[in-house]
């Protein structure tokens, strides 16, 4: 499968990552090659086959429907790029 | 006193033949004075280190001390420390502090040890050489020119050079035992759930798991012994019990019988490695244990299949480095997919974004099923073929890598390439096995490391089986000239 240069742009919009233009190309041509190395799968017949999310066929465990967490606002948004008043900042989404 | 294993380490605290403090000391003075040449290091705590060896120093004194109180060892920087620095060896993370610690980081705190300081690695664990570290990359103790593995070659050649006596890595499709293979020391990556994710930064979350890579099977039970159990904190974290793994080390080898899959002795095997495995087959045989030819048919599909499955979980998980809640924000965005969209690109190195790029193709509309679900049903095909084999072996033997350590610069132009570094272990990964390297001899000056694999749960048997080799070898108490 080989990568025409408007479908690494879709890819890359899907993954919110700005690429500059004269990234493209080499972009394309690196995951072309990745997937030739992926699509190597195709060699094999699957049909029956069930798919394995987990390799040792457990089942999620579940928790008791009860607060175990304390209010740690304070130590998460020190870290944050930009807060006030105990809010996350963005750039204005509505005008 | 730094040649001594961990073990060794440990008696002599117990004897008194030295203090915590002084080991301390010992060992962070050959970080400074070597590490600024090997960049194994990412951060180095030394003060912290001294106040958990003066912890240790006094528990001991006061007779409560666990059997590796105050023995120093380092954490691959994967791992959330609160109050230190957890840069994952991205730019995205260069000035995190994560809010609390890790289970394995609480534990070892726990357990007394003393933490020098946070190993280099590639980014976000993604790599096979330590060189997608945005903190540049590491050199293999034995060779400068060479690379010490990935993605915990930090880890690695910290302990080949002796600068820490053992590490925690992180593998999520070979990172333990390759670099443990390439800088000719002992790693094993425990079953899939054995050891707690929490606090483990996330890559590929139905693969990653944590283990100890340190010089020999005997510290690496040792420190297993420390981090391995059930966590409710992580939702797939196994609830089977935890055996002692000091305790059956020595069990001899009478009977044992060894898998040698053919498809890891073909075709790609460097001839010098090749040599070094047969050696140790022959060694095995002489210890007692009878040798089976075995096949595992789907050998050369789990490199395709694991580069959609740890791609696509990769792409999922790292969708929370947004620029809005911790990590790498760009400058003066204009809005807010602009802030996004930059803060992503200029955080994440190349390797990582190129991954991330595979991972969201492979689970976009239109080829999920072609990608992600064709890759879980060979994912199948793969651990149902080693557990027909187990019912035939106790263990599986081979190379750990194709080759000793290659080239700095060698291999990092080309992705594929670097992918298929990891051709032997990345299927116990995508099977949820636990699988080791153990140094068995040198190619081209160079440490060569053999794979051996278990069943599900079976590190107790692996340690014993890679111990037993180590006494009746000494691969594993060679040290690279530079740092002998």
């Amino acid at each position: 499968m080989s990568l025409a240069p408007a479908e690494v742009a879709r890819i890359a919009h899907l993954a919110r990552l700005a690429i500059d233009d004269a990234d493209v190309p080499a972009y394309a041509r690196e995951l072309s090659a990745i997937l030739e190395l992926v699509e190597r799968m195709n060699a094999v017949d699957t049909t029956g086959v069930a798919p394995l999310a987990h390799p040792l066929d457990m089942v999620q465990r579940l928790r008791a429907d009860a607060v175990t967490e304390t209010d740690r606002r304070d130590a998460f948004q020190a870290i944050a790029p930009q807060t006030e008043a105990g809010l996350y900042l963005v750039p204005k989404v509505i005008e | 006193m730094y040649k001594l294993t961990l073990a060794e380490l440990a008696a002599g605290l117990r004897a008194g033949d030295y203090s915590s403090v002084e080991l301390t000391e010992a060992f962070l003075e050959r970080i400074e004075s070597l590490d600024p040449q090997l960049h194994s290091f990412i951060s180095v705590t030394g003060e912290r280190a001294l106040a958990q060896a003066r912890a240790a120093d006094a528990r001991r004194a006061a007779g409560e001390a666990d059997p590796l109180a105050g023995v120093p060892f380092a954490h691959k920087d994967i791992f959330c420390t609160a109050g230190v620095r957890t840069s994952c060896g991205s730019k995205m993370l260069d000035r995190f502090e994560a809010p609390y610690d890790a289970t394995v980081v609480e534990r070892c705190d726990a357990a007394g040890l003393v933490m020098l300081g946070k190993t280099n690695m590639d980014e976000f664990a993604m790599g096979s050489s330590n060189e997608n570290s945005w903190y540049g990359p590491v050199q293999n103790p034995w060779n400068a020119a060479a690379v010490p593995g990935g993605s915990s070659g930090g880890s690695a050649a910290a302990v080949a050079a002796r600068l820490a006596p053992a590490a925690t890595g992180t593998d999520t499709g070979g990172s333990i035992r390759q670099p443990a293979a390439l800088c000719g020391i002992t790693g094993i990556k425990p079953t899939y759930g054995r050891v707690s994710r929490y606090g483990m930064v996330a890559f590929a979350s139905s693969l990653d798991q944590a283990g100890p890579m340190a010089a020999s099977a005997e510290d690496c039970a040792l420190l297993l012994n420390v981090i391995a159990g059930f966590d409710p904190r992580d939702s797939t974290s196994a609830e089977v019990e935890v055996p002692d793994y000091t305790a059956t080390l020595t069990t001899g080898l009478g009977g044992l019988k060894i898998g040698l899959p053919k498809e890891y002795f073909g075709e790609g095997l460097d001839a010098g490695v090749a040599r070094a495995v047969d050696a140790a087959i022959a060694e095995y045989r002489r210890l007692g244990a009878g040798v089976v030819d075995i096949s595992l048919p789907s050998t050369a599909l789990a490199i395709p299949a694991y580069y959609v499955v740890a791609p696509a979980e990769a792409s999922s998980n790292l969708s929370r480095y947004d620029g809005v809640r911790f990590g790498y924000r760009c400058e003066n965005p204009k809005d807010l997919l602009d802030l996004y969209t930059r803060s992503r690109a200029e955080g994440f190195g190349a390797e990582v974004k190129r991954r991330i790029m595979i991972g969201t193709y492979a689970l976009s509309a239109g080829y999920y099923d072609a990608y992600y679900l064709k890759a879980q049903r060979i994912r199948r095909l793969i651990r149902d073929e080693f557990l027909r084999a187990f019912e035939q072996v106790d263990v599986i033997l081979g190379p750990t890598t194709p080759s000793p350590a290659f080239g700095l610069g060698e291999k990092s132009g080309d992705p594929v390439t670097m992918y298929l570094a990891d051709i032997y272990t990345v299927a116990a990964n995508l099977a949820g096995l636990p699988a080791m390297s153990v140094p068995c001899g040198f190619a081209d000056g160079l440490p060569v490391g053999m794979q051996l694999i278990g069943p599900h749960f079976a590190e107790a048997k692996l340690l014993n089986v890679a111990h037993r080799y180590q006494l009746a070898t000494d691969w594993h108490r060679r040290m690279p000239q530079a740092f002998a």
